[in-house]
């Protein structure tokens, strides 16, 4: 596994004096799909930034393909292309040109044809002569996109690319990325869909308050995120769990009972509990599962975090 | 030196330019218009002729400059302003180009605007009044040089302003009453005593001055003179950029 990014006790502090990112180490493997989760202002957005050159770091240093970022920034920027979160496009321009222009930026000399290929795998190909104004937004975010490809880059920032883009559209995405991902590009998104994160990472970063909570392979953290619960509302309340029920994982939550189960193990044991309720004469008025959020594991990783301080 | 970038800059740069072709077009020739006929006829009838020169023909350097100092400007600051207003500066600061190859892309492009109005009105000029360049290639040099200094310096002020009213103030502030009152109507000489001991502190004086000497073969200063002054004021303003350039004052944060 060889190192494309390479990310060395990063501290960032912006002029007002906070520090949004804190000795953050972070090593990126050529060829792997990463996904950074965390809650609004963690600063994912800030470490993006910093690795592509938009701001400065405080500390610490960043190499890309092994060329640091900012004394060989020609060598590294080369390899890198963004997908920033804001959709920020001149208006008045048209699709094609600003694809250009931004091909142009990376000292790639014209190639159409290659652009042609980007916009259709983007399902903008129709919309290549319209100006910027005259899009919807998800287009928009697709010409950013287009963009970030129009320099062939082999590493590719995506900030939330998928925010405020249909579902169709979003799986025409995945694919886009899968196929990246074919042609060795290396991909570190950010995303707020668990259900993204899951379908195309192959590793998952937490990160919080600046800090780097955790960098798990996908397939683990999704068995430890995978906890799900089922309540079950019932007609008369109960005060002791009844003995047919002695092997569940249950406890008696309100009217009803709370039962803890595993997504991600072949049997979840629903229809048992379900049989074996019916078998100790509880009726059974309403059932509701829910998953533990995204959200709710950030904050059990922090507040895990702040314990262990 | 990443030339392809330096030529997309440009070009995407002039492209907003030949959007709004028309209108870059036909304002300068109804300005000047207006400005033949309110100081040219109007007051320049009771004018009969400035150093040997007539009224309405001596106007036409300094008119040329009025335009251009303030369109290089412009252009320039609103140019390098507009992508860090709408946020697309995030792609030139993630580019693989130098500060250098930035400035180059956005000044010529602004300078090549200004050249093309300073041209637009010199020949809307000859519709009104009837006269020779006696030296052409000075003529085109010092116009050129005009452009492009004053591009790198709307560069500048494009890159310090953070609204828009910044944007407008110093051209408003500074710019304009400069340019008016370094002669681009009058001769310096005309001028009381005092005033034109006054008038010599201000640095577009000695710009007007030569460019006017390159139609006319006179000048209110020496034309050395007037070399000097632009040299040292485009390399104030390439100090100045080299500076913005090592800190990322105001770009990068
Ligand atoms: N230019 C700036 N100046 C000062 N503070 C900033 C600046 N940009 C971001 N911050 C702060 O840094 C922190 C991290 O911001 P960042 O944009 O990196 O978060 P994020 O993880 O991308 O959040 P989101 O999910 O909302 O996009 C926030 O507290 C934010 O207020
Ligand atoms: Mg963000």
């Amino acid at each position: 596994m060889t190192t494309i990014v390479d990310v060395c006790g990063l501290t960032k502090r912006y002029d007002g004096g906070f520090e949004a990112l804190k000795n953050v180490d972070l090593s990126i493997a050529q060829g792997e799909i990463i996904a950074l989760l965390g809650p609004n202002g963690a600063g994912k957005t800030t470490l993006i930034s910093t690795i592509c050159g938009i701001t400065r770091a405080t500390e610490g240093t960043v190499t890309i393909g092994g060329h640091d970022n900012v004394t060989e920034f020609r060598a590294a920027r080369n390899l890198v292309g963004l997908v920033p979160q804001e959709i920020n496009l001149e208006p008045f321009e048209k699709v094609i040109n600003t694809v250009r222009f931004s091909r142009g930026l990376f000292g790639k000399a014209p190639n159409d044809a290659y652009l042609e290929k980007v916009l259709r795998s983007l399902s903008l190909w129709d919309k290549k002569d319209s100006k910027i104004m005259e899009l919807s937004g998800g287009m928009k975010r697709r010409v950013l996109i287009a963009k970030a490809l129009s320099h062939e880059p082999r590493v590719l920032f995506l900030d939330e690319p998928t925010a405020g883009v249909d579902v169709e559209l979003r799986k025409d995405m995945w694919d886009v990325v899968a196929d990246l991902k074919k042609d060795g590009v290396t991909i570190i998104l950010t995303t707020h869909y668990i259900e993204e994160a899951e379908a195309i990472a192959d590793r998952i970063g937490v990160i919080a308050k600046g800090e780097i909570l955790l960098v798990e392979n996908k397939d683990d953290l999704m068995t430890r995120m995978g906890q799900k619960t089922l309540k079950v509302d019932l007609a008369t309340p109960v005060t002791t769990i009844p003995d047919v029920l002695k092997d569940y994982d249950l406890v008696i939550e309100g009217d009803g009972l709370l039962y803890s189960y595993d997504t991600k193990t072949d049997r979840t044991g629903i229809t048992g509990l379900l049989a074996d309720l019916q078998k100790a004469g509880l009726k059974m008025t309403d059932l509701q599962t829910r998953q533990s959020s995204l959200e709710e594991i950030f904050v059990s990783l922090v507040a895990q975090r702040e314990d262990a301080a | 030196m990443n030339l392809q970038a330096i030529r997309s800059i440009y070009l995407f740069e002039m492209a907003r330019f030949f959007r709004t072709l028309m209108q870059s077009f036909i304002s300068p020739v109804i300005s000047t218009s207006l400005y033949f006929v309110v100081f040219g006829t109007a007051i320049g009838s009771r004018i009969e002729s400035v150093e040997g020169v007539g009224y309405g023909a001596f106007i036409v350097p300094g008119l040329i400059m009025l335009s251009v100092m303030t369109q290089a400007t412009s252009n320039a600051s609103f140019g390098i302003y507009f992508p860090k207003f709408i946020g697309t500066i995030y792609e030139l600061l993630s580019a693989p180009v130098s500060f250098l190859e930035i400035t180059v892309g956005y000044v010529g492009a602004a300078a090549t605007k200004a050249m093309f109005i300073g041209i637009v009105i010199l020949a809307t000029s000859f519709l009104f009044v009837d006269f020779t360049i006696q030296h052409p290639l000075a003529m085109i040099a010092f116009l050129t040089l005009t452009c492009l200094s004053f591009s790198l310096l709307g560069f500048i002020i494009g890159i310090w302003a953070g609204n828009f009213e910044q944007l407008q103030l110093i051209p408003l502030l500074i710019i304009t009453p400069l340019v008016f009152l370094g002669g681009s109507f009058y001769s310096v000489s005309m001028l009381p005593p005092i005033w034109q001991t006054i008038t010599m502190f201000n640095p577009v004086v000695y710009l007007i001055s030569g460019f006017r000497w390159s139609f006319f073969g006179t000048a209110d200063v020496s034309i050395g003179l007037s070399l000097f002054a632009i040299t040292v004021f485009t390399g104030i303003c390439l100090a100045v950029i080299a500076w913005i350039f090592r800190t990322g004052w105001r770009i990068r944060q």
